[in-house]
């Protein structure tokens, strides 16, 4: 798809994000991820995901995705980090936070997340000239509709992607239902 | 200032996923580790938000919201195994969960 | 900076959309410094209307009939000694009040208190409220497990779990309400809040009354799933003090309860608003199509100088029947005082109200317009206020398996069925 056919771009409206923003935001969600894989202390780790998670919305809001943004706090902030506040009360035991909290083979680890990193930055280096060299301004007042036509479908046709928002339907049904079962004490 | 581009936001994704591989490889506590699978998928997601931003299309927000949704249900799941598991063998520690039936 | 002052008197949309950074601060001022003055006059309303209630007279000796008394107790709060528990966890201990006061104070940016008397207008703005006062949830599950004891643990664990299930039963009552928003004209639907009360004032009804019982037993859901919410009576066990001896604040003193108090009554204001928004028409005055014209639009006018007008004649009634003993002085010329300003805001409202009579072009109209706006909304929310305080005075608080039963096994299954049910309604008629 040749980006320059596409009648946004021309659209010339002026960015709404400053750099100050996307560094401070991207600047919090790197700290908060640095802060979560090195805390003993499993809450303050809870504590440091929400963190990112959060500054990721932001950078979902500065990306003009302001439902994503909303999914993200909704079902990340007040969800899933609870749930995972809520089992780290339960399975916490005080001799944890003493014992050793890396494990044996962290070198090997660490050096392999580091290849990963060369192979990522590599990989964009080498991919910069495929990408346009303007942004496209997506409107902002109708992404939730525009989201709603992909996943419901508009004028009475299916959209494209209803049958696969049915299947994520059904995949949360069976993921309660496991949940459920793994968590009960008799079945 | 140089403008930002989708590199940038591209950057911070692939840090936010080395860091969770890290995260993955390196801990012990278990729930960290689920943790740090949640923060790989949001990189990945801050990979496609910015790609629909490129491309102009949502494409890839409607797929960002599906892996929002695979992400609950996994972590429902992965903290439910978590805690059967801790009902059996009172540990949370990855490299002591090394037997498959004793 | 005039410029901006001035180019904002003439719109019609929140500044924040205008980009009217200085207009837009400003409100953010105005409603953060408001909603604190709210709630510690909700403070005081709470203390007297319960003890009214109780047939007792609750505070009266502070300042006259106890108006001063949250003045005193903010002072004392202040003063208190910081007492943070052995064992605690320090970082997330002093987290825990900050998030909940961020959470519970965040959602005010899209709350509109008129159709350009907001601070902003997020195209997601009931999506965004929704999302950031679920964010309470985490500061009360922080706060239980930094005490480092096993009251506020408990009490912070069934607070959360009370939360989150209301809060499906809410989310499903206010996506019933957003579809009715799509059978205006356009045939689009939308999550803002501002143009969920523009749906309302074109379809011409409030929601509460569309497709009679429908709306009513949405608005019904909610309000019992925001009462739940908020840890209100009768759903208040996480934080009885006969029960769990004040539950997930209990290890906190001082200026950080002060921050949970601040965040409970904050959260309490803002989902009334959503309430008033989605259910009875935000800004909008009574019988808009029935009594229009302008004879009625300024008979409804006067109504804001007509409400302080009766506070200051209460007031007054308190000044003359103070005792005659020379103790009492003070306090009878305080409350004179204090009856002679609601008198002249009274009076200020009146002009307002002759002033801008009959027009909506110039400032004066203008003015009057905003100014009739922002009270009606505010008159809703004070009755949801009301309504609040008398739940915690009258009912008795539910037993946490009676409350969970409730929340799962009929919140939901009746949130469920209106949602289908509106949804098949809207099509059918459209």
């Amino acid at each position: 798809m040749n980006p320059m056919a596409n009648p946004l771009i021309n659209s010339g409206a002026a960015p709404v994000a400053t750099p100050f923003f996307f560094y401070l935001l991207a600047g919090l969600s790197i700290v908060g991820a640095l802060l979560m894989i090195t805390r003993r202390n499993a809450v303050h780790s809870a504590l440091a995901l929400i963190l990112t998670l959060l500054s990721v919305a932001g950078l979902y809001l500065m990306l003009y995705a302001p439902f994503v943004a909303g999914v993200q706090i909704i079902v990340y902030g007040g969800g899933i980090m609870v749930l995972f506040l809520f089992v780290i009360m339960l399975v916490n035991i005080e001799r944890v936070s003493r014992e050793r909290q890396f494990n044996r083979m962290w070198p090997v680890g660490l050096l392999a997340s580091c290849a990963l990193l060369a192979l990522f930055l590599g990989a964009l280096e080498k991919g910069k000239s495929l990408l346009p060299d303007r942004l496209m301004q997506i409107p902002e007042a109708s992404n939730t509709q525009g989201i709603a036509a992909l996943l419901y479908g508009d004028a009475g046709r299916m959209g494209q992607y209803t049958f696969a928002f049915e299947i994520a339907s059904l995949l949360l049904l069976v993921a309660i239902l496991g949940a459920v079962i793994m968590t009960k004490k008799k079945i | 200032m140089v403008p930002i581009t989708t590199i940038h936001y591209l950057v911070v994704a692939a840090a936010l996923f080395v860091l969770g591989v890290v995260g993955v490889l390196t801990r012990r506590n278990v729930v960290i580790v689920l943790m740090s699978i949640e923060l790989i998928l949001n990189a990945v997601n801050l990979n496609l938000v910015a790609f629909s931003r490129m491309w102009g299309n949502l494409y890839g927000q409607a797929f960002a919201i599906f892996i929002v949704v695979d992400a609950a249900a996994e972590a429902a799941v992965g903290l439910g195994i978590l805690i059967a598991f801790f009902r059996n063998k009172e540990t949370i520690h990855v490299d002591e969960i090394d037997l498959l039936k004793w | 900076m005039l410029n901006e002052l001035m180019s904002y008197l003439g719109s019609t949309v929140p500044p924040g959309i205008a980009g009217n950074q200085l207009w837009a601060l400003i409100y953010v001022l105005v409603v953060f410094a408001g909603v604190s003055a709210t709630v510690l006059c909700m403070n005081w309303i709470e203390r007297k209307v319960l003890a009214h209630f109780q047939i007792r007279l609750g505070p009266m000796r502070v300042g006259p009939h106890g108006l001063l008394q949250p003045f005193a107790d903010a002072l004392k709060l202040l003063l208190k000694e910081d007492i943070v528990p052995a064992g605690a966890d320090v970082a997330a201990f002093w987290i825990a009040p900050v998030l909940g006061l961020v959470a519970a104070f965040t959602v005010y940016c899209v709350i509109p208190f008129g159709p350009s008397q907001a601070v902003t207008d997020m195209n997601i703005g009931i999506l965004f409220m929704l999302g950031v006062s679920s964010l309470g949830a985490l500061a009360i599950v922080t706060a239980g497990w930094a005490s480092n004891s096993h009251y506020p643990l408990m009490g912070a664990l069934r607070s959360s779990a009370q939360i989150v299930s209301y809060e499906v039963a809410m989310g499903m009552a206010v996506v019933s309400a957003v579809l009715m928003t799509s059978l205006n004209t356009k045939g689009i639907g939308t999550l803002s809040m501002i143009g969920i009360v523009e749906a309302q004032r074109e379809q011409g009804v409030w929601f509460l009354f569309k497709f009679f019982p429908l709306g009513v037993l949405a608005f019904a859901v909610f309000a019992i799933a925001m009462v739940a919410e908020t840890n209100r009576a009768p759903f208040d066990l996480p934080e009885a003090e006969s029960e769990l001896t004040a539950g997930f604040h209990t290890e906190y003193s001082g200026l950080r309860w002060s921050f949970f108090m601040l965040a409970e009554y904050a959260a309490m204001i803002a989902v009334s608003s959503i309430a008033v928004t989605l259910w009875l028409g935000g800004w909008m005055r009574p019988f808009p199509n029935l009594l229009s014209g302008n004879f009625w639009d300024f008979v409804f006018s006067l109504f804001p100088a007509l409400t302080f007008g009766g506070l200051a004649a209460m007031a007054f009634l308190g000044t003359t029947r103070m005792p005659p003993h020379p103790y009492f002085r003070i306090q009878k010329i305080g409350i004179g005082v204090f009856a002679v300003l609601l008198g002249l805001l009274a009076l200020l409202l009146l002009a307002i109200a002759i002033g801008g009579r009959g027009d909506d072009v110039n400032i004066a109209g203008r003015l009057r317009e905003g100014v009739d706006y922002v009270y009606w909304f505010l008159l809703k929310v004070a009755i949801f206020m009301y309504l609040f305080i008398w739940y915690r005075a009258t009912w008795p608080r539910y037993r946490f398996d009676q409350l969970m039963a409730v929340g799962w096994k009929v919140m939901l299954p009746i949130s469920l069925g209106v949602l289908i049910l509106t949804a098949i309604v809207g099509v059918v008629v459209s």
